[in-house]
């Protein structure tokens, strides 16, 4: 089948096999292999992508067909400019990863949402990293990482019309 | 002397330096196995056997090889003929099955390999493989084991399911002991079977070259040496001819550490079909199928005075190692170093044994993020210490400041044949009652208790041992367990520094080029850290067991000061004075008596290639560090709980974790180390079991069932340290990674414990679950 996918503000179009897996169609097809596939029940997140630049999605629970005319982020597509995402700045900076296998995911699930919460609590990032698992850090420090790209973003938003 | 002062500024040691491996990683750019892609690369996926103890009667490829796509189905047939049908197992007493040989042991066992050109495909052909079964009778118990009524071995000498007996200590004098003792406990204690579970499964990538003969295996592997030997060893191809490189790990705990089927299969596939072979395996072949941890059955003693002093400690265990012993132990050590036991108390007597029974569950008993079988010690004498104090109805901090090893007793020799080399136990406690407010949390707990809550606090003062080891004792398939350096100074004064050991997550790449930069005075920042491609590094033994630091670490600061004491010569040749007047001061050399007379180690690295004067040019040095003795890392750890009665759920309400690991070289590392390893441990108390029904089902095959904690359940973790250095490691070193996970089982099962002491319940087996946990109490009727 053909799939017409824009990952990472690339254009894709391939032929591929009905049953593949939206994680396995970034990382064989496309060779994006900062994608990671830690399990076989989406539990572990490792694979999470943001979809159409809102939604973060385990990226083994879609077909790669169902992205068909879709936007991917994958965390190759972070960076901008040259720059980190504020996200992987924190990640470093909180020392929010270890071996760095659950880490494009769990960033990924941040950038997404603290799109939706950008002053979040720390129950509330709790929360929304619980789909990510972690066997490193004990999420602590992943907490903290959130915490300081939140403010990065927000200082970032202000500053914005200032700058305008 | 006070071991706690803060240490003198140092150059790079004991700073929080950001981690050199974050920019790929954060940046999707790891090169993870499955990452690795090579030309006209085929997949292999695995025939699993739905029994757990079944006879093979007939395997049928035909179907599978008329699959699309399939080009070889392999069975221990095939392996058979290139010798491969049955591997050594790590200490080499016994052999495993690559593939099943006539029946089947265990649920989920190997039985065939299917390679294809797509990993679909295989799959599609796995589907394909018709294999015939008569089921067996399997036996799950290890107490039943015992009793040989189902032989799960056919293929030994010895028609038991007993593997071996294990003692140390004296038994006649301890048993003694204990019946003349005025207070004993005695309970059985199970820390259950778990599963390391790193987030990144295992898998391997063959590639051999038919035109040089020469295999290269990508091998998730914690001991890429040790594993490159043992492929020669079992292959016959010599050692030279095999390159194996251990990419990014995605996390290891000791998972990766045994050799796997997958390994080996996608080897033989490759050298048979010429082509490279890649094998990734699923979550659910992770949890069924590779090195299990724990599954130990301790029947704990301590006998004391009326006063608390204890006066003999008894363990006997029922180990429970699964269809083959392969437990990646040392040699000598078949239990590994369980003898720990004694924990951090002067015991005038000890006496341990160990049965180990096979039974049909998958083997393992790997060192997961412990060193080996130190966690299940552990586990035994603080859970045994708290027993003691409720028997004795002292307050279970009390009864360890009484019984703990005194600073002046070290270096202390165990009964059991230790020689612990440092420690301060008194002081590190201490430390920890007064950070938490232990007084005040007990006076809060007991206006609790009068209103009926149930509030626990829990307390573990652990003592590892780590480091393995001096060559006298120990080996692994003969192979002495040393470790290596290799460093290399460019002439601009950058480097490259290589070792035998390999990161899974732990950040060498950062603390291993801060080791060397403080003893040359170089910037860290410009040291790479090259591990785990056996073509380039040094031989060494590999990570696990908390030997990197205590070994490799100390490989490295010795190889550093080779570095140094060639780079004095030619410092000497630069300032025109005799070596013997130049000195090694503030991080660079100078002239003694004239202290702005100087050179830095940067200075002479240029020199050593333009201007060696009379000594051999190039600045560069090996070191093969054999350690004079273990490190024994320790800590305090307070867990406070609240027990729901009503559901039986547990709420930890605060953790405080005092570690002490000796010298620390990056203290944003080693918090990270200890955040991780009280989230397994809390998940090991709390959550994880490896189970199976009575016809050896596997129940927890998936993360659906075998549960990792989340951001949500995971409790807030608060950190300090003492700092008693090792005497004998040239750093003062003594490893950190795994005390988390050793030391913090304990501390929340004795948490639980005292919450529920009002009711009379004296022991729960982990996990404690709120379903047991509730049980527990309503059977009380309380």
């Amino acid at each position: 089948m053909k799939v017409s996918v824009n990952v990472n503000g690339t254009a894709y179009e391939r032929d591929v096999e009905p049953r593949k897996l939206l994680a396995y169609f970034l990382r064989d097809d496309l060779g994006l292999t900062g994608t990671h596939v830690g399990c076989d029940s989406s539990s572990c997140g490792c694979c999470v992508v943001m979809l159409d630049g809102e939604h973060a999605v385990k990226s083994c629970t879609m077909f790669a067909v169902q992205a068909d005319g879709r936007e991917v982020t994958t965390v190759e597509g972070l960076v901008q400019g040259g720059k980190l995402h504020p996200i992987q700045q924190a990640f470093t900076d909180c020392h929010g990863l270890q071996c760095g296998f659950c880490t494009p995911g769990m960033m990924l699930t941040s950038v997404a949402f603290l799109k939706q919460n950008p002053q979040p609590s720390e129950s509330q990032i709790r929360e929304a990293l619980a789909g990510n698992l972690c066997r490193c850090t004990g999420y602590q420090n992943i907490v903290k990482a959130v915490q300081q790209a939140a403010a990065e973003l927000s200082a970032d938003k202000t500053a914005e019309p200032v700058a305008s | 002397m006070s071991t706690t002062e803060a240490p003198a500024e140092r150059h790079a040691l004991g700073k929080s330096m950001q981690r050199k491996e974050d920019s790929r990683l954060i940046a999707g750019k790891g090169r993870f196995l499955d990452d690795h892609v090579l030309p006209n690369m085929l997949f292999l996926a695995i025939v699993h056997s739905p029994y757990a103890h079944a006879r093979i009667k007939k395997i049928d490829k035909t179907a599978a090889l008329a699959v699309p796509g399939v080009k070889a189905v392999i069975t221990a047939d095939d392996l058979a003929g290139a010798g491969l049908a049955w591997i050594p197992t790590f200490h080499g007493y016994d052999k495993q099955m690559v593939l099943a040989v006539g029946k089947v042991l265990y649920q989920y066992q190997e039985v065939a390999g299917v390679v294809a050109t797509s990993r679909e495909a295989a799959f599609d052909g796995v589907e394909a493989v018709e294999v015939e079964y008569e089921p067996l009778d399997p036996v799950v118990d290890p107490y039943e084991s015992k009793k040989d009524t189902i032989l799960v071995r056919e293929d030994r000498e010895n028609k038991t399911n007993h593997i071996y007996h294990w003692e140390v200590g004296d038994r006649a004098k301890t048993d003694s002991a204990l019946a003349g003792s005025e207070v004993a406990i005695k309970e059985r204690l199970w820390f259950q079977r778990c599963h390391p579970a790193p987030l990144e499964p295992c898998g391997s990538i063959a590639d051999m070259n038919p035109a040089t003969g020469r295999l290269t295996l990508y091998i998730t592997s914690q001991a890429p040496h040790a594993h490159r030997t043992v492929v020669s060893l079992v292959t016959g191809i010599p050692e030279d001819k095999i390159h194996l490189i251990s990419p990014d790990i995605g996390g290891g705990f000791g998972n990766k550490v045994p050799v796997y089927a997958g390994y080996v299969v996608s080897a033989v596939a490759s050298i048979v079909l010429g082509a490279p072979v890649k094998w990734v395996e699923t979550r659910t072949e992770n949890l069924t199928t590779t090195g299990f941890a724990r599954d130990y059955h301790m029947d704990v003693e301590i006998g004391a005075t009326k006063a608390g002093r204890v006066t003999a400690l008894k363990v006997t265990t029922t180990a429970d190692h699964g269809a083959f012993d392969a437990a990646a132990d040392p040699t000598k050590y078949p239990a590994g170093l369980f003898g720990i036991c004694t924990g951090s108390y002067d015991f005038p007597i000890a006496f341990t044994e160990l049965d180990a029974y096979f039974t049909n569950k998958a083997p393992g008993g790997v060192a997961y993020r412990c060193s080996f079988r130190v966690t299940e010690a552990s586990f035994a004498i603080e859970r045994g210490m708290d027993l003691l104090a409720s028997k004795l109805g002292m307050d279970p901090a009390d009864l360890r400041l009484l019984n703990f090893i005194k600073k002046e007793q070290f270096p202390y020799p165990s009964p059991l044949g230790f020689v612990y080399d440092s420690g301060s136990y008194h002081e590190t406690l201490n430390k920890a009652l007064d950070k938490i407010g232990y007084r005040e949390l007990r006076r809060e707990q007991a206006e609790k208790r009068a209103r009926g809550e149930l509030m626990g606090i829990g307390i573990s003062t652990f003592t590892e041992v780590v480091g393995a080891g001096p060559s006298k004792h120990f080996d692994i398939m003969g192979i002495k367990m040393f470790d290596s350096a290799e460093i290399r100074i460019h002439p601009t004064g950058s480097g490259i520094v290589r070792a035998g050991t390999k990161s899974q997550g732990q950040g060498h790449e950062t603390t291993w080029a801060q080791i060397v930069a403080e003893e040359l005075g170089l910037d860290p920042s410009n040291l790479m850290v090259e591990e785990g491609d056996t073509d380039t590094a040094p031989y060494g033994l590999g990570t696990y067991a908390s030997r990197s630091t205590p070994v490799a670490g100390a490989a490295l600061a010795m190889a550093a000061r080779r570095v140094r004491d060639k780079a004095k010569k030619i410092a000497a040749h630069v300032l025109e004075v005799a070596e013997d007047d130049v000195e090694w001061k503030d991080y660079k050399f100078a002239v003694k008596g004239v202290p702005d007379k100087t050179v830095t180690m940067k200075e002479i690295a240029f020199a050593a290639y333009t201007n060696p004067g009379p000594n051999e040019p190039g600045l560069e040095a090996t070191y093969y560090y054999d350690p004079p003795n273990l490190t024994f890392p320790y800590g305090a750890y307070i867990a406070v709980v609240d027990v729901d009665r009503a559901t039986g759920e547990t709420k930890v309400r605060r953790f405080l974790a005092i570690d002490d690991c000796g010298t620390v070289i990056n203290p944003m590392i080693v918090e990270g180390q200890i955040h991780g390893g009280l989230t397994e441990g809390f998940a090991i108390a709390f959550m994880q079991e490896i189970s199976f029904d009575q016809n050896g089902n596997h129940l927890q095959p998936n993360f659906t069932e075998y549960l990792i904690p989340t951001s949500l359940e995971t409790p807030h973790w608060e950190t300090d340290s003492t700092c008693t250095p090792s005497p004998h490691h040239p750093i003062g070193a003594k490893g950190v990674g795994e005390s988390p996970n050793v030391g913090s089982p304990a501390a929340f099962v004795n948490a639980v414990m005292d919450a529920l002491s009002p009711l009379g319940i004296t022991n729960i087996d982990m996990p404690l679950t709120r379903d047991k946990v509730w049980r527990a109490i309503a059977a009380t009727g309380k």
